[in-house]
């Protein structure tokens, strides 16, 4: 036979996206694209008021609208629809997906409306008319834990909704050992305390959400469409609150227009349209507009904490206090509760912190909850650690780098069991630092620091190291599950399709999971696709958040292929009279090890394990076989950014000068992704840094409800990202690939305010709270004090 | 209800709409091209930007009655059939998207950027996409594939 050409290998390439092409011609289907034969539209009436009960809805003349099918109330709602779930073990008060009695913040449902098309539907909740007896809102958190002016939740008194968690050195579930923390701080020279605001934030994924629900009453079975990160987590609780069986429902994930942790969370809306579907009979849909997302989709971080540090006067840290505050909303969503304890997980940080004392309340306010925002608990920890790290540098007079530098975790003592729980997989973080500090030139830039400071300007340099738990999780760690499922089938033609319960809003898994398979089977790329994202298709599975579709999702699709591979030999072992173990797939054939002319076609190897005569002894027909990969552990991944920072005196409008990334994240797949994947995160770190804020009014009324309020970064607001890698192989996973999904949101926050705090040092400047608003830098070169 | 007649894509396309329907519902549900986008509805965000008589244009900020008698390019007539235009092309080089609803929105916005200034310097470019939100790329994959489609890479 012919020579076949050689294929080069792929993992560890930069190969061009395959999810592409139908992309950028604009054909792609995203939920709103989706149109069904007798399709009827939902439009939410929202509460206009953070907190008040509802004393009257009149739906008469939105009822008598020509169009309109259907009108439910809350109470109408309730009649056929169960109380909403949660996905954490903590207790939550009761959440209906319309409110019945009582609204609790801004943008609430109270009633629905089903009709012929979009712009009806939004007529008709337009002129329902619902009146309250309003009640006093409650913004503040820290004045909602005195349970003044109101109270939330009847059976939640002071509104904490968890009263006091602690974890740490010395923290068993038999009580809590406080000695060791309060050694360390009576031996400290010096201790840095300060309180800081992690702000709210709107995760703002460009696709709002969208659902459309469709029950056949002849087949009992509902498929639901919805924009979301995880579609058998929404099918297992569609169906639940529906009454149907797991095998009754279909949840599809098609394109899906950026998640960012907010399209975790099962939604209302989506209940509503499956529970109005199936009540009615009738396909339904409902798209979320922008108006809409900033109420009624969850927002993300809102932690406050009171840190403090304590050291030696050479910069040894002794001993970390951290108490954190959350402010999540009005009501527990999906994973709500359990984001904050990610703070709490990950105030190890890289350093070798010898006593951590961490607690945390969690407290509800009139606002939309809170859920998993891109980094998830693990910016808020980096943040603050970061934030702290770089005052004792200030206090100590020692170089940010160098304070970092004394105290990390050293390569040697890895896997670290930390003070918090965790066990760190593996790590380098003086590489990461120095490769950094290279790559920015950080004596040089020091300099044209202090060369622009003498010109009078406000330049400011801040650095900052991170490290997050990824890949999520073992089991015991997650209440989903914490593994991922994968089936690979090699077809009868020799092609091969894959599934993954990893379904991806972007991530780029079509082709980081296809260049795995093509390497392991020796095939094209061409040749393989992986499928994703409809519980029709692809049995089991989780969903993609948390950074795991790579280590977790990718190495079922590696493992299953590993099966599959080993059946195939058998096939070709018979077809070749050789033995299996000395069969070699590669450039599109299979063969024996040493005679390359002998090998034979994939496809023909393919064709003959579906028409199997003879059928080789001890095998089955066919070729396809599946995997769940329970990880053993997290992975840790981390890195160190640095940013450049002015500030103008004349109107304390900050500018970002530059960013100095270096990540690890292990092994790469596709750095040409992962690159995406950082430039990403950084942007919405420095987002929150600099411009992104959600504000309320005393009110409960929300100041920044669109995008003319609400600022999410432009590509004017950038400079050009330099990025560049170590790498750490975890121990984890087969490729040793830790995850990258959230890196970018981790670093670059806190190395931007440490930044402005360096670039204001001249007027006595410790702390600024994010986001650096120009008002707020502007006071402060006015002669005010942070 | 009016009479609306454009030309979308080179075809003439006539339809029955109620004045107050937005062109990129017109675009979506009528003529069933889903490849403009609608991303919010304040007109900042751009995903629903199209070509009008050959600049672009945010399709939200524009009632389909406004633009009869117009000429409309849209993501799905940019490039004839089997081909790609250069900043298609250019996007899928440089990895300019990940999720890809903002990616025709952009697309069609960095073709009004070239037609007006085929050479633009890295700042010329970010400036002139800033009338576009992309929260997955952070933008630096997008300027590289709009300097592709330029050929300045």
């Amino acid at each position: 036979m012919a020579a076949s050409p050689v294929l080069p290998k792929l993992v560890g390439q930069r190969v061009k996206r395959r999810e592409d092409p139908r992309l950028i011609r604009g054909g792609g289907t995203y939920v709103d694209d989706i149109a069904l034969v007798g399709m009827q539209h939902l439009a939410f009436k929202r509460s206009d008021v953070a907190h008040g009960r509802i004393r009257s809805i009149d739906t008469s003349a939105a009822k008598a609208m020509d169009g309109v099918e259907a009108v439910f109330t809350g109470a109408d709602i309730a009649q056929f629809l169960p109380p909403m779930p949660i996905g954490t073990p903590f207790p939550s008060p009761e959440h209906r997906a319309v409110a019945v009695d009582t609204v609790r913040f801004g943008g609430e449902p109270v009633a629905v409306v089903v009709a012929a098309d979009r712009y009806v539907a939004r007529d008709a909740a337009d002129a329902i008319v619902v009146t309250y007896d309003t009640l006093p809102a409650v913004v503040d958190v820290e004045q909602a834990m005195t349970g003044k002016p109101t109270v939330i939740h009847e059976q939640f008194a002071n509104n904490l909704a968890v009263p006091l968690v602690p974890s740490g050195t010395g923290a068993a579930p038999s009580g809590v050992d406080d000695s060791a923390v309060d050694a360390a701080f009576a031996k400290a020279d010096v201790v840095i305390s300060q309180r800081m605001v992690n702000h709210r934030l709107a995760p703002s994924a460009m696709e709002g959400r969208g659902v459309v629900a469709h029950y056949e009453p002849g087949k009992e079975t509902m498929t639901i469409w919805s924009s979301t990160q995880n579609p058998h987590i929404l099918r297992s609780f569609i169906a639940a609150l529906t009454g149907l069986g797991q095998d009754q429902v279909r949840a599809i994930a098609p394109e899906v227009g950026g998640g960012f942790g907010a399209k975790i969370n099962i939604y209302g809306e989506e209940y509503v349209a499956a529970a109005i579907s199936k009540r009615l009979g009738t396909p339904v849909k409902w798209s979320e507009d922008r108006s809409e997302a900033f109420v009624a989709t969850t927002h993300g971080r809102d932690i406050i904490a009171y840190v403090d540090l304590a050291a030696r006067r050479d910069g040894t840290v002794l001993g970390l206090k951290m108490r954190l505050i959350a402010d999540i909303g009005a009501y527990n969503m999906l994973l709500t509760a359990a984001i904050p304890t990610l703070t709490m997980m990950m105030a190890n940080a890289t350093y070798d912190i010898p006593a951590i004392r961490t607690t945390l309340t969690e407290v509800f306010t009139n606002k939309t909850p809170t859920d998993a925002y891109r980094g998830a608990g693990r910016p808020e920890a980096t943040y603050f650690v970061e934030r702290a790290m770089d005052m004792l540098a200030r206090e100590l007079k020692m170089d940010p780098a160098e304070v970092r530098r004394k105290n990390f975790i050293k390569p040697d003592k890895f896997p670290f069991a930390t003070q918090m729980g965790a066990v760190y997989d593996s790590g380098d973080y003086e590489k990461a630092l120095d490769l950094a500090l290279k790559n920015a030139k950080w004596e040089q830039l020091k300099a044209e620091r202090d060369a622009a400071r003498a010109q009078g300007r406000l330049v400011g340099l801040g650095l900052s190291m991170y490290v997050e738990v990824c890949g999520l999780g073992p089991s015991a760690a997650l209440p989903t599950g914490g593994w991922e499922h994968a089936q690979v089938t090699i077809e009868r033609d020799g092609r091969i399709s894959a599934t993954t319960g990893a379904s991806p809003h972007g991530q780029g898994n079509e082709t980081t999971f296809a260049q795995m398979l093509a390497d392991q089977f020796g095939v094209p790329l061409e040749h393989i696709r992986i499928l994703h994202g409809d519980t029709g298709v692809v049995k089991q599975g989780i969903g993609t958040f948390g950074s795991r579709s790579q280590a977790v999702g990718g190495t079922a699709i590696h493992l299953a292929g590993a099966k599959v591979k080993t059946k195939m030999a058998k096939y070709a072992a018979a077809m070749l009279e050789a033995h299996e173990d000395d069969i070699v797939f590669e450039n599109g054939t299979i063969g024996v090890k040493g005679s390359p002319a002998s090998a034979k076609p994939f496809a023909a190897v393919a064709a003959y394990a579906y028409v199997p005569v003879p059928l080789p002894p001890g095998v089955e027909p066919g070729l396809s076989d599946e995997a769940f990969f329970e990880p053993v552990n997290n992975t840790y991944p981390f890195g160190c950014h640095i940013s450049m920072l002015e500030i103008d005196r004349q109107t304390g409008e900050p500018t970002l000068l530059k960013l100095v990334a270096v990540d690890d994240a292990g092994v790469l797949i596709n750095p040409l992704i992962v690159e995406g994947q950082i430039h990403g995160g950084l942007a919405q770190g420095i987002g929150q840094a600099m411009i992104e804020e959600v504000a309320y009014n005393e009110d409960g009324q929300l100041l920044t409800g669109s995008f003319m309020d609400y600022a999410i970064p432009r590509a004017s607001d950038f400079p050009r990202f330099e990025l560049d890698a170590t790498v750490t192989p975890t121990p984890c996973n087969p490729f040793g690939a830790k995850g990258v999904g959230e890196a970018g949101t981790l670093g670059s926050t806190p190395s931007i305010v440490n930044a402005a705090v360096d670039a204001l040092s001249e007027f006595g400047v410790k702390h600024v709270d994010m986001m650096l608003r120009p008002e707020k830098l502007w006071r402060i070169i006015q002669g005010g004090r942070s | 209800m009016a009479q609306v007649s454009m030309t979308v894509n080179g075809r003439v396309r006539k339809g029955q709409v109620d004045p107050r329907v937005l062109l990129v519902h017109f675009l979506r549900e009528q003529l069933r091209l889903t490849g403009t986008h609608i991303g919010c509805d304040t007109t900042q965000c751009g995903a629903c930007t199209v070509l009008v008589d050959g600049r672009s244009a945010k399709s939200c900020t524009l009632f389909a009655v406004q633009a009869d008698g117009s000429t409309i390019t849209t993501i799905e007539g940019l490039a004839a059939e089997g081909e790609l235009h250069p900043l298609q092309q250019g996007f899928w080089e440089e990895h300019g998207l990940q999720c890809g609803f903002c990616t025709p929105g952009m697309i069609m916005a960095a073709v009004g950027l070239l037609h007006d200034n085929p050479k633009p310097s890295e700042r010329e470019i970010r400036e002139g996409i800033a009338g576009n939100f992309c929260r997955c790329t952070g933008y630096q994959h997008i300027v590289n594939a709009i300097q592709h489609a330029a050929g300045q890479r």
